[in-house]
């Protein structure tokens, strides 16, 4: 035993980096070293900065209540256009989905076109398309339900995508083999066996819907963000701290509610 | 001479086959000069395989580990496309069959999976039902609630005769192994097929769950007339449950033989 011991040192306890690998290292750090300067980071800057960060701290407090019912409006009216986008966004990204799965699309090129239009609503940024938007059907919540809704079917009609290729091929193998359509395989195969993980993308989706609702506001798409950038344009920090505290309450509420039901669906699943 | 050699008739298995022109028309099925490879130019799985099955007959289809039983069964019902060949369900040839008219022939042949291949958060009953999707139900066997009346009484009437009725609304996925497959085989019933397959339906069960299916096929071809091909690795279960015993061996058919006053010892050659 001890001679096996000493007769097998391991391997080296640091091997020497390979070339190419050391130079990639030194480029990506070099980039980041030189990213610092251009995202304007600077300590003297956030050092000056703190006393006003303290200022309008202390200025929040106590949270203004004059207009508490009017800001609970916005924070409804918030919510209602993060449901009401993901609702009708998970809806339409169903049959997306299906056009998108690889196992699933009736021709490879169908299947690169909507994976390409999906990625395209996906990557351009929220804020973009509600300028878009704004300009396209005026200031107002439409326009951020607009845009929650495109938002929406670029983040699901991928993941609904996805699910649906890691469901399960022998189901639908025996539709296929009793005569079954694509429908029929579609339907009683891949939606049953992709329902659990559908659900909590959808979930998903509406955390991120009203997170996203709340900073669409500040661009003129309606809801509470539009309060809170008037509030901080006119210098009343008591009335932003009630808004950021209905905003915290509001984004705590739907995640501890998508928690649960997450948790109940895998349970059932 | 080999004990497969020895027991091997080749009857209507040969090289001289009628083409599928001249097919008659009372076998359940037809196969001629059938040939795969997976590979362009590669080694075939098999090649020229040609055998009938009349009505009513029970078949075995025995072989080594990849001596190509699965893939040819598969080939006969076009899951996987055959190279060159015919294969023809009573007479109507099914290889040069186009979309439509495949899912029509495949509506008429039922199909067991070694794994089952049950929806598993569906009902027992719902499973069942979407074994009358090509017989132009059409959307409403999608699920069991929304099923006609009639349809809901037949996939009653098939999950009786594999005696799980009383598990009907249960989800597939909280059943046994052998109950799985019954409900498979159920689910190929309410097909009201003329023809069929099992792809080693045993193989994932256990002796008793396996000899309770197998007991079922046996009943099945017995009571209804049911033409039945399957494929097993167990050959006291070819010999026991099928009339008549096919063997693959290197690409061909080896052996095509009546089960009767067969004992395995004299299928072992097939293995060897």
């Amino acid at each position: 035993m001890t001679d096996t011991a000493t007769s097998r040192s391991g391997p080296k306890r640091f091997a020497a980096p390979e070339p190419l690998k050391a130079a990639l290292f030194a480029g990506g750090l070099g980039f980041f070293l030189w990213s610092l300067a251009g995202a304007g980071v600077s300590i003297s800057e956030l050092i000056s900065g703190l006393p006003n960060m303290g200022v309008i701290a202390s200025e929040m407090v106590p949270p203004a209540t004059d207009r508490f019912l009017p800001m609970l409006w916005s924070v409804l009216t918030t919510f209602q256009m993060a449901l009401v986008g993901t609702v009708i966004g998970v809806v339409i990204s169903v049959p997306l989905a299906v056009l998108a799965a690889r196992n699933l699309a009736p021709h490879p090129l169908i299947h690169a076109a909507v994976r390409g239009i999906v990625s395209f609503l996906r990557t351009v940024p929220d804020l973009a398309w509600a300028l878009f938007f704004v300009a396209s059907v005026g200031l107002g919540p439409f326009a951020g339900t607009l845009t929650i809704i495109v938002d929406t079917v670029g983040f699901c009609a991928r993941f609904f995508a996805e699910n649906m290729e890691e469901a399960d091929p022998g189901p639908g193998e025996a539709i296929a083999t009793l005569g079954g359509r694509r429908i029929d395989i579609v339907v009683c195969c891949i939606f049953p066996a992709a329902l659990p993980a559908m659900i909590n993308t959808s979930l998903f989706a509406l955390e991120k819907a009203v997170r996203s609702s709340v900073v669409l506001g500040l661009v003129g798409a309606g809801g509470i963000g539009a309060e809170l950038a008037v509030s901080m344009e006119m210098f009343r920090y008591d009335q932003a701290a009630t808004i950021v505290l209905m905003i915290f309450v509001l984004v705590l509420g739907v995640e501890r509610f998508s928690s649960w039901s997450r948790g109940r669906l895998i349970g059932r699943a | 001479m080999t004990a497969v050699a020895r027991l091997a008739t080749f009857e209507g298995n040969g090289q001289d086959g009628p083409p599928a022109s001249s097919l008659s028309p009372t076998p359940a099925l037809q196969v001629r000069r059938l040939s795969k490879s997976f590979t362009a130019g590669g080694q075939p799985v098999f090649h020229d395989v040609t055998f009938d099955v009349p009505q009513g007959q029970s078949v075995a289809l025995i072989g080594a580990n990849g001596a190509g039983k699965s893939t040819l069964l598969r080939c006969c019902l076009r899951l996987v496309e055959p190279d060159s060949g015919d294969i023809a369900f009573h007479g109507t040839d099914f290889v040069a069959a186009r979309r439509q008219a495949l899912r029509r022939m495949r509506a008429r042949v039922g199909f067991v999976f070694q794994k089952h291949n049950l929806v598993p958060r569906l009902s027992v009953l719902t499973n069942v039902m979407h074994g009358a999707l090509a017989r132009g139900v059409g959307p409403r066997s999608w699920f069991q609630a929304i099923a006609p009346g009639a349809e809901r009484e037949k996939a009653m009437a098939c999950l009786e005769q594999v005696g799980l009725a009383d598990l009907a609304d249960r989800r597939a996925d909280r059943l046994s192994g052998g109950q799985s497959q019954r409900v498979a085989i159920a689910r190929s019933l309410m097909q009201d097929p003329e023809l069929m397959f099992a792809d080693e339906p045993v193989a994932s069960l256990d002796p008793a769950a396996g000899e309770g299916i197998m007991e079922l096929f046996a009943r099945l071809n017995h009571d209804r007339g049911l033409t039945l091909v399957f494929v097993s690795h167990q050959l006291d279960h070819a010999l026991r449950y099928a009339d008549r015993v096919l063997g693959l061996r290197e690409g061909g058919l080896a052996l095509d033989a009546a089960s009767a006053g067969r004992t395995p010892g004299c299928l072992r050659g097939l293995y060897d």
